[in-house]
């Protein structure tokens, strides 16, 4: 080591350093990205060992026929609460980053869900939104019976139902996030600002919002790419029926039901390029409208 | 709602690819056949007790093999990936799904001819690819309707119900005089709505070809009149005419053994393996087992007969990448020919000769006709499967039926006629796309 010089060793830690992450990646995440388009070329029940090449036919058959795409309406659901969970979050964060009574409980009781399994989740909620159920209870105890709902067997609640779920599920992640970010900020600036008289909503517009802006951004993207591929909740508690099925339930439906793997594929992939496409168009709406930063 | 999501799905695809790179080809040896066998499983519920008593059993009569279990719930789902590899053990149950039979000799071994296992077995031509046979049955189903007796004679039923119409006024009848569930759909579970179906089918067609000879041949299994109308319409009339529980949504499948067996449901469509599980959660409540009931599919066939077709469950197969292949044939010889497993089950056994459980001697005295159904002549073979899948219709699964029940409801913007003509024009499309005559 000693007769290579600072860069060369530089270098070489560099390398060391990457070496595992860049396998893990590799194994993980390209090999299998490349499999699954070599997959969406094929005719194959994931199982046979004869698959037959037909190139692009299961793209053209996925974009023949609009009912593959059909369910992205029920991704709007999960898009408009993806608004309010963010909303929630942004709120929870800042009234818990001022002093207050009690705040490490608060923090603690919204972060709680995002630790529990999904399934878990998924399994609650289906007593809860159960006829009876705790949610019925919950409303009878107040005298409120006349608004009780067929929370998952009514068309108009079912997909409420499900966002419901999944706002309780994820807030807490958004909520540590913002939280985070907001803590990171010097406190210097709110005591000068108190100096001035700021109040809690000027220092929220004018110091909170544009120091967390890059964070916004970053829980925003994740937030509707999630709501894009929204999967797990209501495929646990729905099995996709009664008009709850997502893009994602219906890729799994396509090869574990159908027996499609080829297409299934297509779908995941025809999936990750709308995951990519709305992610650089966020990217790009972003750089215009927030000047220089990252 | 977070990016990670979508992994979940991309991930389980992606397994195959890393279970893959290791197949490489392993040749067999018979020399060193080892006596330790792994038998994979979909019964959760027997591993630990049933199967270790069998267990027993066997090793009085081959001390030196050592038999191990493991279960899978989703049995289907998993032991189809694991297959990508050479490890899934070396007595399996052979996936049904998607599986055609032509793929059956890439994975297993043989287990004899077609003459010689026919003298000797039922359902054997399920699992049959160019006269070999490559998987044994373990018990075959009887399809119907399973009921309780008690409630049926609150309501004042006397005589079972033999046309659709008939069993929708028994319904009826039972919603009016008892507090029952008249039907139970199961809707929750999925599949309850899926394979119990479809294998009631060929009960009202009453002909051993019609599932392999006609179904694949004709553009519209969904006109009116045919089997799938008639049970898509009974299961449409049920839902419309509030004869179903509440709210199908929420319905709890372990739950309903013991609702069935207290008289809070009246009727579920299931097929005969069920019998034995109503029963046990009837026991365990302290009620009579008796008060389970198991009826033939509410059908009469023109010729003035009622028929209840026999299919099997799952077979057993063994590895073909086995390295106890003579161990693990040994315990599915032992297994089919003097566990019992059959008769536990209230099933069909395997074995000819043995004797019908209980359940099913009740549909004997009622004249009803049992049946098989015919293999698929062999240039046709997986020909109905493909053409299922082609059509994206799904048959064996809940998909259209749990349709069925959320238009019923009044779910969705269509009538039973827009359904039944969509499966139609589905199944003549996939048809074509496949050059179908």
């Amino acid at each position: 080591m000693k007769n290579l010089n600072y860069s060369a060793q530089r270098r070489i830690l560099i390398i060391c350093f990457l070496f595992v992450p860049i396998v893990l990646l590799c194994t993980f995440s390209f090999l299998p990205l490349g499999n699954m388009i070599y997959y969406s070329t094929l005719k194959w029940n994931g199982l046979s060992k004869h698959k037959v090449f037909i190139g692009f036919a299961n793209y053209a058959r996925l974009f023949s026929d609009s009912e593959y795409f059909s369910v992205f309406k029920v991704s709007l659901y999960y898009l408009a609460g993806s608004v309010i969970q963010l909303a929630l979050a942004l709120f929870f964060a800042t009234i818990l980053s001022f002093k207050i009574r009690g705040k490490n409980l608060f923090k603690g009781i919204l972060f709680f869900p995002y630790l529990l399994n999904g399934v878990a989740i998924a399994f609650i909620f289906l007593f809860y939104f159960k006829g009876n159920g705790t949610l019925d209870s919950f409303l009878k105890f107040f005298g409120l019976e006349g608004l009780i709902q067929y929370w998952l067997k009514d068309v108009r609640w079912v997909n409420i139902s499900m966002v419901f779920t999944s706002i309780w599920r994820y807030m807490g992640f958004n909520f540590i996030v913002f939280l985070g970010a907001i803590q990171s900020i010097d406190s210097q600036i709110f005591e000068a600002a108190d100096i001035d008289g700021a109040n809690k909503w000027h220092k929220f517009i004018y110091i909170i919002l544009p120091s967390i802006k890059n964070i916004l951004e970053l829980n925003l993207i994740l937030s509707v790419s999630g709501a894009i591929s929204a999967f797990e909740i209501p495929y646990v508690m729905m099995g996709g029926s009664n008009g709850t099925r997502t893009f994602v339930i219906q890729t799994v439906q396509t090869a574990f039901v159908n027996g499609k793997l080829g297409l299934a594929s297509a779908m995941a992939v025809v999936l990750l390029v709308i995951v990519l496409f709305v992610t650089i168009i966020q990217k790009i709406y972003f750089k215009h409208n927030g000047g220089n930063e990252l | 709602m977070k990016i990670k999501r979508k992994f979940l799905a991309i991930i389980t695809l992606l397994a195959l690819v890393q279970t893959f790179s290791f197949s490489a080809a392993n040749k067999e040896d018979a020399a060193t056949d080892t006596k330790e066998i792994t038998v994979i499983t979909h019964r959760t519920d027997l591993v630990d007790n049933l199967f270790q008593e069998y267990v027993k059993e066997f090793n009085k009569k081959y001390p030196d093999i050592k038999v191990n279990f493991e279960a899978i719930t989703d049995y289907e789902g998993e032991i189809k990936i694991r297959m990508n590899t050479e490890q899934y053990g070396d007595v399996l149950s052979i996936p049904k799904e998607n599986f055609p039979v032509s793929d059956y000799p890439d994975f297993f071994i043989p287990l004899g001819s077609k003459t010689e296992m026919e003298a000797k077995y039922e359902f054997i031509s399920d699992t049959e690819y160019n006269g070999n046979i490559y998987g044994i049955s373990t018990v075959g189903n009887a399809q119907g309707v399973l009921y309780n007796k008690e409630v049926f004679k609150k309501a004042g039923i006397t005589k079972m119900p033999s046309t659709p119409d008939e069993f929708l006024n028994a319904l009826a009848t039972i919603k009016e005089k008892t507090d029952a569930i008249p039907f139970y759909t199961n809707y929750a579970a999925g599949w309850t709505l899926g394979g119990q179906w479809e294998a009631q089918a060929p009960n009202l067609a009453g002909d051993p070809k019609w599932s392999n000879y006609t179904v694949p041949h004709e553009d519209t299994p969904w006109a009116e009149g045919k089997p799938y109308y008639v049970m898509a319409k009974l299961l449409w009339d049920m839902v419309s005419m509030d004869l179903i529980e509440d709210d199908p949504t929420t319905t709890d499948w372990e739950a309903c053994k013991g609702m069935i067996a207290k008289g809070e449901i009246a009727t579920m469509l299931l097929g005969s393996w069920s019998i034995i599980q109503m029963q046990q959660a009837a026991e365990t409540l302290g009620i009579d087992p008796g008060v389970i009931g198991y009826m033939p599919f509410p059908y009469t066939n023109k010729d003035g007969n009622m028929y209840a077709n026999v299919g099997s469950d799952y077979q057993l197969g063994i590895n073909i990448h086995s390295k106890a292949k003579n161990s693990a044939r040994l315990w599915v010889d032992w297994f089919t020919n003097e566990s019992g497993f059959a008769q536990h089950e209230s099933g069909i056994p395997a074995l000819k000769g043995s004797k019908y459980p209980s359940a099913l001697i009740a549909f004997q005295d009622l004249g009803v006709k049992f049946f098989q159904n015919e293999p698929s002549p062999a240039d046709e073979v997986g020909l109905l499967d493909e053409i299922d899948a082609e059509a994206e219709v799904g048959r064996w699964s809940e998909n259209y039926r749990m349709r069925i029940v959320e238009a019923a409801i009044g779910n969705r913007n269509e009538t039973f006629q827009d359904i039944m003509t969509d499966l139609n024009t589905k199944w003549t499309k996939a048809r074509k796309t496949l050059g179908v005559k």
